[in-house]
């Protein structure tokens, strides 16, 4: 097979697993805290990226996969006393489903408009679920603290639930390897360069760029009911935030977009400096406005992200960095 | 139909006069030069913050403080221009978006550092006006007012100004226009800092009627695309209409089902206009 035969798949995932075993073998929980935050972001970008960097389509309302899908499973967990794997599965499903629906409405809208419609759909999101009432309207659902019984005690279903984190983030990262190696992924870089070329090309954009905005939803959907069974509650202000969404893109972008690498690099860099700014006494209140001021440097001047910089700029390292 | 719900729908026209002042701001840049600001909320909130310290330390009466609250409003619009917009006018969409995100995010960072989220509000109050049955506050009523003639301003100076009629040139085709000699980068940020302004006074307006935070402008933010799509992206004078729209749905919905619907609705009615009449509902044919 081809697409087995890349360092730079095997580099990230090598990585990646790296650090996500390095808190089970020091037997840290507050490591482990750290990494699962990681885990998280790394997760949520490099499914983002599928729609941001490959196909070129922004999407501000990411975490809606991550919260809804979240909702699903941990009202199946909670109220019908389904197991974890199955929660989680049935979360990330829901998710593609949900994505499944949206995307037929939303994706028949180009660029910016497509861009408009998905910030109205974390609002739209978020009022329908504060106001659902199986989902516990504005307080939320929380968990009996008796289910962590079933996975061996609260300390072990932490641990559980972290090393589900790491399989899902290396299941992402391969995910996304063999999109954008596959037929399918040519075809969604050609909506991202010329969606009307590409449409004459024979690529059909619409349904294509459904199929990438459902694939994008799965592992959202699967982390969200993780982290939420980990905190052991969900309400609505903590599903759907939408700097969360913005975060991710900053993520995505200061990696770079469209990469492999990119979006875990990104995560791993902008977890960090938000740790440093959210500790830091002076920068505390101003962690939002640092990572905005961070998102226009990019922007502005290196909209390729690290990744792709270092790839223009030493032709060498193209074999690695993918 | 009841006086309640009259009075709720008249309460929702003047509402979305001011609604669709912020609109056209938002419309206006998008016509002129496809730049989706999502920078617009925080300069709303800034509008009502800076209007809330004019009124609270020089005692300026809110309506004359408004001017200050413009001319702020304005000078942030081309600020921004020229940092973050300018570079990327030629870029795809997608790097527009994200620097106006950006400078939305600085701005409430750097904001709710400052103010806090507690809510505040402008002490001033005006007589209500009482006609029949109805009863309307003064300050909704000024509000909408000064919504109508900023719009008729707006559309004056569009229609009947040279530097409006050089704006126009540059929305239509902006290499012809800088062929005419038309300065065109500095018709650009003219335009931005317009719509920066709109935002502002649309901000500070709300500000004279509602209790407000940093993170209000958000909500408002997003109404605004609500209210520039049921008007036509890039036609000023439907952003009122749009405004107008939604005022009556705002004030008409919570009478046949709760309040926290309003969104969801107001949503579904932006993506269906959005896929079945793109130019707006007054939009002509493109």
């Amino acid at each position: 097979m081809k697409a087995g035969r890349s360092p730079g798949l095997w580099l990230t995932l090598a990585a990646v697993l790296a650090a996500g075993l390095a808190p089970a073998i020091a037997e840290s929980d507050t490591m482990r805290e750290g990494m699962s935050t990681l885990l998280i972001f790394v997760t949520l970008a490099t499914s983002l990226n599928i729609l941001l960097g490959y196909t070129g389509y922004v999407n501000f309302g990411h975490i809606v996969f991550f919260g809804l899908g979240g909702y699903c499973g941990f009202y199946l967990l909670s109220r019908h006393g389904w197991p974890l794997p199955a929660a989680a599965l049935a979360g990330g499903i829901s998710s593609v489903l949900l994505a499944g629906m949206l995307g037929a409405c939303i994706l028949r809208l180009r660029g910016a408009y497509f861009a408009l419609a998905t910030i109205g759909i974390n609002e739209a999101a978020r009022a329908f679920v504060s106001t659902f009432p199986p989902f516990g309207g504005a307080t939320g659902l929380s968990i009996n603290f008796d289910v962590y019984r079933r996975y061996g005690g609260a300390s072990r279903a932490l641990w559980t639930v972290y090393a589900s984190l790491l399989a899902a983030a290396l299941a992402a990262i391969a995910m996304s390897h063999l999109v954008r190696r596959s037929r399918f992924g040519l075809g969604l870089m050609a909506i991202r360069e010329d969606e009307d070329a590409a449409q004459v090309m024979g690529v059909r954009a619409p349904r294509l760029k459904t199929i990438a905005y459902m694939l994008s939803a799965f592992f959202p959907g699967v982390v969200g009911v993780l982290y939420f069974f980990k905190n052991g509650n969900v309400e609505p202000g903590d599903a759907f935030r939408l700097n969360m969404s913005i975060e991710t893109m900053v993520m995505v972008m200061l990696g770079g977009q469209g990469t492999l690498m990119g979006p875990v690099a990104g995560a791993a860099a902008y977890e960090r400096l938000r740790g440093y700014l959210i500790t830091s006494p002076l920068f505390k209140n101003l962690h939002l406005a640092v990572a905005g001021l961070s998102l226009l440097l990019i922007v502005l001047f290196i909209p390729a992200g690290a990744v792709g910089w270092l790839r223009r700029r030493f032709p060498p390292l193209r074999r690695f960095l993918e | 139909m009841s006086p309640e719900f009259i009075s709720s729908l008249c309460d929702g026209i003047l509402m979305g006069c001011v609604y669709g002042v912020a609109a056209m701001g938002l419309t206006l840049i998008w016509g002129v030069m496809r730049v989706v600001n999502l920078g617009h909320g925080a300069i709303m909130a800034l509008g009502m913050f800076a209007l809330s310290l004019l009124v609270a330390h020089l005692g300026l009466n809110p309506y004359l403080a408004l001017a200050g609250v413009a001319l702020l409003g304005f000078v942030c619009g081309v600020g921004m221009y020229w940092t973050a917009v300018h570079r990327l006018i030629d870029a795809p969409y997608l790097s527009t978006l994200l620097s106006t995100f950006a400078v939305n995010m600085m701005l409430i960072g750097m904001g709710t550092a400052v103010f806090t989220t507690t809510p505040r509000n402008i002490d001033f109050a005006m007589r209500t006006v009482r006609i029949g049955a109805l009863a309307f506050p003064g300050t909704r009523l000024a509000a909408a007012a000064i919504a109508v003639l900023v719009t008729a301003g707006l559309h004056l100076f569009l229609h009947r100004s040279r530097t409006g009629a050089a704006i126009r040139a540059v929305a239509s085709n902006r290499a012809a226009a800088e062929l005419m000699g038309i300065p065109s980068a500095r018709m650009l940020s003219l335009s931005f800092g317009i719509g920066a302004m709109l935002a502002a006074v649309a901000g500070g307006l709300i500000a004279t009627i509602f209790p407000f935070t940093i993170l209000s402008g958000e909500s408002y933010q997003m109404r605004s695309f609500v209210v520039c799509v049921l008007g036509g992206l890039g036609n000023p004078l439907g952003a009122l209409a749009g405004g107008i729209v939604l005022g009556l749905l705002e004030g008409g919905i919570p009478f046949f089902m709760p309040v926290s619907w309003v969104p969801v609705i107001e949503f579904a009615i932006f993506v269906l206009v959005l896929m079945v009449r793109p130019t707006g509902l007054f939009g002509g044919e493109r």
